[in-house]
C-alpha cells in the first residue's frame, strides 16, 4: 500500500470526524468529551477541557451563546443538549486552577486597545505564547461592554477577578488610556510591534476617520487583518445579534494573525477550520429514545450540579462506529478501520521488530457486511484481502495460519473426493451437479438424494463433480494455490463438454461466478423453484422460521429470491432478520476466520443465533453447522425435503468434526461409485485400517487441536512399525510420535486387542533435529 | 526455567530398549531458526520425548514469535 492509497483508505472512515457540536463552535470546544466528564461527575476533567481551548474561560464559560447547539445531534431525537448551561455550572463549580506554564517571553510588545471579550481573548492567547501584552482600555474600569452583562450570569466582582488574573499572568491593564487619534495608527506603532483593535467595545471607525489616514478601516473577516499594516480589528461580528463567542473566536483568528504577522510567515496557511465547517461525522439515531432538556430549575444561578450531570448523560456521545457495532472482529480489537488502515499499512512495511498484525489480517470473514453498513462504504474485506495477498507473495504469511484448512481443500481435490463424470451411462451432460466440498462432508446423504433427484427431474444428462472451488485458497490470500487448481478444475469441466453446474454451495457460487466466469452456473435453488411441484415436503415445520441468508449470497437477490419462494409455496412462515439479505452477517466460517481466530468466530456466531428466538433455516452447509455449534435448532433447506432418518430432528443434527468430514467425503465418492457405477474403490492406507477408540472429551480436544483421526492413526502405524515409543509401566499407556509433513503430532494410547484406546494427543510445528535428521 | 514438569517425564521409558529417560542435549529447529535446549531422551537408542506443556506452552510460543517476525 503506497502513502497515496493509504491516505484514501484512511479519509474513508469518519469515525474520527468531530461531532457536530464542536464543528458548530467558533473555537471547537471538545464538547463532547467535556459532557463524558460531567455525566460521570469528572468536574476538573471536564474543566479542563474547556480551559485547554477556551480563552478566559472564567468569563467565557458563564456568558457563552453556545451556537454549537443549533447543530447538536440530540435535537433529532428530542432537544439539543443545553452545552451553554452545562459550561456554566462547570465555572460555578470550585475548582482549583490548572497550572499553565507560560511560553518564554518574547521581545515583542503588543497592543490591545479595548477591553471586551475579543479583546480580553488576544490578550489571553497572545500573553500565553509569551508576548508582551499591554491593554489600552480608555474607559475608567477594564470590561468593555462585558461590563454590561446581566450581573446574574457574569457577577462584577467575577470578572474583576478574571481581568486580574490575566494581570497576574503578565499583562498590563491601563484604564483611561488616551490614544492620539490624530496620527493613530502611528502613534501607538511607534512603541508596539502590532495592535488590536477590539471593535465590540470601542468605536473602531471614529478612531480611524479622524486619524491620519482618514481611512475607513476594512477587515478582512476570519483572519482580522485590516487594510493597515500592522493593525488587526475584530469582535463586532455578526452586527444582528451579540455574542460573546464569536466576538472571542474573531479575538482568536486576530491573535493568529498577529502572531504570523510578527514572524512574517504565511498568513493564511492550515486555517481552513477556522470557524464553523461541516463535519462528515455519521451518527445513527434509530432507535435512541427521545428525551426533552433537563429543565433549569433556578434560572439565576442555572444548574445545580445534579441538573448538569443528567443534562450532560443525555448527550449521545456521537460517534460512527455502524461496522463495529455489528462485527465482533472489528470490537475485538478495541479500534475502528481507521486504525486498522494504518496498523495494516505498518504491518507491511515494518522493516525490523514483529508483523505485529497478522492475525488482525487474517481474522476478517471477508463477509462485506462492514461495506453494507458504513455510511461511506468502507470495505474491510478489501483490505484484508489484499494485505493477506502480499502477505503470501512477500512470503511473510505465517505457515500455520491456513495450513490446516489448505490440507483440507488438497483433501478435496484429491482422488480421495474429486470426482467428474457422466451420469451412469450417460456420454454427455447438459447439466453437472457441483454439491461442493462442504456439502458433501456435512451431509453426504443430501448429496445421494439430490443426484437422484436432478436426474430424475431434468433431462439432457445429469453429470457429477465433486470438489472444491479453491475458496480457502482465495479467503487465505493464495492467489497462485488458486489460480493452478482453477485450471485443474477447469479442465475437468472442459472434458466433461462444458456442462452448466448445479450449485449446492452459496461460497462456490460466489468463487465461480467472479474468477471463473466462462463456467455457466446456477443455484440448486433456482433450480428446485422452478420444479417445485417434483419435490414433497418431507419435513413438515409449522412454526416460522428465521432466514438466514449465507454471507456470500450478500449481492444475490435472485438467488436469496429463489429460497424465499420455495419456502412461500410450501407454506413455511420466514421471519427476515434484521441483518438479512444484503446486510447478512457470516458464520464464522467465511475468510477461514475460525481457522484462525476461532474465539471471535465463536462470538460472530452465537451473536447470529441470538437475533431470534426461531428455529433457523440457511442454504449454506456451512451456516448451518456453524449455527447448530452453539446449540441453536438449525436447518438446511435441503432438510425440507431429505430430511434423513426419520428418528433424528434435522434442526439438531450436530456439526460434524474436522475428521468426520473427511471420512464422510471419502465414503460419499466410495458409495457412489459403488452404487451408482458398480465399481469398487477400496483405497483405505493402511493405517487407515487402525481401529480407534475416543472417549467424549478427548474427541473435543483433538477437534479444537485440529487433531484428525487419520493424524492419529499415522502416529500409532508409525510406532507399530518402527518400535519406536514411550511405555509408561504405571498407566500400561505407550506414547509415540511422527512427523508426516510440518507438523509432529504426539499420541497416548494403550492397546486392547486390536483397538487403540485414544487418551491425549497434541502436536508442536518446532522440529527436533537428530544428528541424521528431523523427527 | 522450566517449561513442564519433569515428574511427569521420568514415569516414561523407552520401549524398544527398556531404558529409563534422562535429560540430554537436543536442538530444535523451526524457520530456520535453531535452539539447543534439553529434553528427555532414551540413555541408549537416543529417541526424544517433547512433552505436553513444553509443546503447547513455550514451543507453541516461540512458534508463533518467529511466525510474525
Ligand atoms: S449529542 Fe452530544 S456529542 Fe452529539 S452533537 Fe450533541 S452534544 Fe455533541
Ligand atoms: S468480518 Fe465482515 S464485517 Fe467484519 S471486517 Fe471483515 S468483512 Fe467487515
Ligand atoms: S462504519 Fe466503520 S468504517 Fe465506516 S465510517 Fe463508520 S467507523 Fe469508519
Ligand atoms: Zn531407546
Amino acid at each position: 500500500m503506497d502513502q497515496k492509497t493509504l491516505t484514501e483508505w484512511e479519509s474513508k472512515c469518519i469515525q474520527e470526524e468531530p461531532p457536530e457540536c464542536m464543528a458548530a463552535c467558533p473555537i471547537h470546544i471538545d464538547v463532547r468529551t467535556f459532557l463524558h466528564y460531567v455525566k460521570s461527575g469528572q468536574w476538573d476533567d471536564a474543566y479542563k477541557i474547556i480551559r485547554k481551548t477556551m480563552p478566559v474561560p472564567g468569563i467565557l464559560g458563564r456568558i457563552c451563546d453556545a451556537p454549537c447547539q443549533a447543530r447538536c445531534k440530540r435535537s433529532e431525537v428530542g432537544e439539543a443538549i443545553e452545552i451553554g448551561e452545562i459550561e456554566r455550572a462547570c465555572m460555578q463549580m470550585e475548582l482549583p486552577l490548572p497550572r499553565s506554564l507560560p511560553m518564554p517571553k518574547k521581545d515583542k510588545h503588543i497592543a490591545v486597545i479595548g477591553s471586551s471579550i475579543s479583546g480580553l481573548t488576544v490578550a489571553w492567547d497572545l500573553s500565553r505564547k509569551g508576548y508582551r501584552v499591554t491593554i489600552l482600555e480608555p474607559g475608567h474600569q477594564a470590561g468593555g461592554s462585558l461590563l454590561g452583562m446581566d450581573p446574574k450570569k457574569l457577577p462584577p466582582q467575577i470578572l474583576s477577578e478574571e481581568i486580574k488574573k490575566l494581570e497576574q499572568f503578565g499583562v498590563t491593564i491601563t484604564i483611561n488610556a488616551h490614544i492620539e487619534k490624530k496620527y493613530f495608527p502611528d502613534s501607538v506603532l511607534d512603541s508596539f510591534d502590532a495592535i488590536y483593535l477590539s471593535m465590540e467595545s470601542l468605536p473602531g471607525k471614529i478612531l480611524l476617520s479622524e486619524s491620519k489616514t482618514g481611512e475607513q478601516i476594512q477587515i478582512m473577516p476570519q483572519y482580522q487583518v485590516t487594510n493597515i499594516e500592522g493593525l488587526f480589528a475584530g469582535g463586532h461580528s455578526d452586527k444582528s445579534r451579540y455574542s460573546p463567542v464569536w466576538q472571542a473566536a474573531e479575538g482568536r483568528w486576530a491573535a493568529t494573525s498577529i502572531d504570523r504577522y510578527v514572524h512574517q510567515t504565511s498568513p493564511a496557511a492550515g486555517r481552513e477550520k477556522e470557524g464553523p465547517y461541516k463535519t462528515r461525522l455519521y451518527t445513527r439515531i434509530d432507535g435512541i429514545v427521545s428525551l426533552p432538556a433537563v429543565p433549569v430549575s433556578n434560572p439565576d444561578t442555572g444548574y445545580s450540579e445534579m441538573e448538569a450531570i443528567a443534562e450532560a448523560s443525555r448527550c449521545l456521545q456521537c460517534e460512527c462506529k455502524e461496522c463495529v457495532k455489528v462485527c465482533p472482529f472489528l470490537k475485538k480489537y478495541n479500534a475502528y478501520p481507521k486504525k486498522y488502515v494504518r496498523e495494516i499499512h505498518n504491518n507491511a512495511t515494518v522493516v525490523i521488530g514483529a508483523h505485529k498484525s497478522n492475525k488482525l489480517i487474517n481474522s476478517c470473514s471477508l463477509c462485506g457486511l462492514c461495506e453494507q453498513v458504513c455510511p461511506e462504504n468502507f470495505a474491510m474485506q478489501d483490505l484484508c484481502i489484499q494485505a493477506r495477498q502480499d502477505m503470501v507473495s512477500e512470503r511473510y504469511m505465517p505457515p500455520s495460519a491456513h495450513e490446516f484448512a489448505l490440507q483440507d481443500m488438497e483433501f478435496s481435490q484429491s482422488s480421495k473426493f474429486s470426482l467428474a463424470r457422466h451420469a451412469p451411462g450417460q456420454l454427455e451432460s447438459r447439466y453437472c451437479f457441483y454439491p461442493g466440498c462442504q456439502l458433501s462432508a456435512s451431509s453426504p446423504v443430501h448429496v445421494h438424494e439430490v443426484y437422484n433427484y436432478l436426474r430424475s427431474s431434468l433431462s439432457g444428462g445429469i453429470g457429477l463433480m465433486l470438489d472444491c472451488c479453491s475458496a480457502p485458497a482465495y479467503w487465505g490470500g493464495y492467489s497462485d494455490l488458486m489460480k493452478n487448481k482453477m485450471s485443474e478444475l477447469k479442465s475437468k469441466w472442459v472434458e466433461l463438454g462444458k456442462p452448466c453446474l448445479i450449485l449446492a454451495c452459496s461460497s462456490c457460487y460466489f468463487i465461480f461466478k467472479k474468477y471463473m466466469p466462462e463456467i455457466e452456473i446456477i443455484t440448486l435453488w433456482e433450480i428446485i423453484e422452478k420444479n417445485n411441484n417434483h419435490l414433497p415436503l418431507k419435513h413438515f415445520q409449522h412454526e416460522a422460521l428465521a432466514i438466514h441468508d449465507p454471507c456470500t449470497t450478500r449481492h444475490e437477490g435472485t438467488v436469496q429470491d429463489s429460497v424465499r419462494n420455495i419456502l412461500n409455496s410450501y407454506g413455511i412462515q420466514i421471519e427476515e432478520l434484521e441483518l438479512g439479505r444484503k446486510k447478512t452477517t457470516c458464520c464464522g466460517f467465511g475468510g477461514l476466520m475460525n481457522n484462525v481466530n476461532p474465539d471471535v468466530a465463536r462470538e460472530v456466531i452465537k451473536q447470529r443465533a441470538d437475533e431470534s428466538v426461531l428455529d433457523y433455516i440457511t442454504y449454506c452447509t456451512m451456516c448451518r453447522d456453524s449455527l447448530a455449534s452453539t446449540g441453536k435448532r438449525a436447518i438446511h433447506l435441503l432438510d425440507l425435503f431429505f430430511p434423513g432418518k426419520e428418528s433424528v430432528d434435522p434442526a439438531k443434527r450436530p456439526c460434524p468434526g474436522w475428521s468426520d468430514r473427511r471420512e464422510n467425503r471419502a465414503r460419499l465418492k466410495s458409495d457412489l461409485l459403488r452404487k451408482l457405477w458398480r465399481e469398487n474403490s477400496e483405497t483405505m492406507e493402511a493405517h487407515e485400517k487402525l481401529n480407534i477408540i475416543m472417549a467424549p472429551d478427548v474427541q473435543n480436544k483433538i477437534e479444537e487441536r485440529r487433531i484428525l483421526v487419520t493424524d492419529i492413526q499415522q502416529v500409532i502405524y508409525h510406532a507399530i512399525e518402527s518400535g519406536e515409543k514411550f511405555f509408561q509401566p504405571a498407566t500400561s499407556c505407550y506414547k509415540a510420535s511422527f512427523r508426516p509433513h510440518q507438523t509432529t503430532f504426539w499420541v497416548e494410547y494403550s492397546q486392547k486387542e486390536d483397538n487403540f484406546i485414544i487418551h491425549n494427543a497434541y502436536a508442536h510445528r518446532m522440529a527436533v533435529v537428530t544428528e541424521g535428521g528431523s523427527q | 526455567m522450566k517449561y513442564y514438569d519433569e515428574s511427569e517425564v521420568i514415569a516414561w521409558q523407552c520401549e524398544k530398549c527398556h531404558q529409563p529417560l534422562a535429560m540430554g542435549p537436543v536442538s530444535v529447529e523451526y524457520l530456520g531458526n535453531r535452539f539447543d535446549i534439553r529434553l528427555p531422551k532414551c540413555e541408549k537408542c537416543g529417541l526424544i520425548l517433547v512433552p505436553e506443556d513444553l509443546a503447547l506452552g513455550k514451543m507453541a510460543e516461540v512458534e508463533q514469535i518467529l511466525e510474525d517476525k
